[in-house]
């Protein structure tokens, strides 16, 4: 039976951000996961909860942890992505200065997620929200 | 290259960490970037950065960085100590400026990450 944890992301709460990756990166050394799947799977998750914070209202991050690979599924309330393609692009960025003065939305979040993920699934409606999915096998 | 080496280089303070904890430092990186930062590939780095902020330790506990060195006096908050604590992150400050804190430790060996 897989494990799976649920964590709320809270729109615009910077201090928050990385709570939920700190705990997975955690539970990932618990299962003894090889440390080169550890980064690539906490930077994935870690940049999927950023961009929950500096664009959305809220989210819901689910990690589930499998045998051989993980999933994390991170869905939100927001603005939505008008144009995913576009987002996808290293250096597109619609971040705040706020969220530029932290040391962010330098428009290298989705690309490096992709970097990093095996597979990876955005879906996003305008005004509702996006919901993003990938797996990383170990 | 030795923290305490990297201290005597930058008089710089530790403000958190093991210093009976020893690691080898061969490589840095400056950036204020913390997205830049989540791009690195190699482990045993030192970060030199300006910024000091909690997503700073939260960055580098994602990538991986076991040592942050907060330049031009930057001083790390109680929040920002806990959580690098928690992590077994070594922060350092120093009243150097960026450039001549890399300056200083390029001269004495350390290489560049890219």
């Amino acid at each position: 039976m897989a494990l799976k944890l649920d964590f709320d992301i809270v729109g615009g709460d910077f201090n928050l951000a990385g709570k939920a990756s700190s705990k997975i990166k955690k539970k990932l050394i618990q299962l003894s996961i090889d440390s080169k799947f550890i980064k690539r799977i906490v930077v994935a998750t870690y940049e999927a909860e950023l961009n929950v914070v500096a664009h959305a209202y809220s989210g819901v991050l689910t990690a589930c942890f499998e045998p051989d690979y993980i999933t994390v599924l991170v869905v939100d309330k927001g603005p939505g992505i008008e144009d995913i393609e576009q987002a996808m692009k290293e250096g597109f960025s619609t971040a705040s200065k706020r969220v530029r003065e932290m040391g962010f939305g330098a428009g290298m979040g989705l690309p490096n997620i992709n970097k990093n993920v095996d597979e990876l699934k955005i879906e996003s409606k305008l005004g509702v929200g996006t919901s993003l999915f990938f797996k990383i096998l170990y | 290259m030795k923290i305490s080496e990297i201290i005597d280089l930058t008089e710089a303070r530790l403000v958190a960490g093991n210093p009976g904890k020893q690691i080898n430092i061969e490589r840095a990186f400056s950036s204020d970037l913390m997205s830049d930062v989540l791009t690195l590939d190699n482990h045993q780095i030192i970060l030199i950065t300006g910024l000091a902020n909690v997503q700073l330790i939260r960055t580098v506990e994602m990538a991986d960085v076991p040592v942050v060195l907060l330049c031009r006096n930057k001083i790390a908050t109680p929040e920002m100590i806990s959580l690098a604590e928690e992590n077994g992150i070594f922060l350092l400050e120093t009243p150097f400026s960026m450039f001549r804190v890399s300056g200083v430790l390029y001269e004495n060996g350390l290489k560049p990450l890219y």
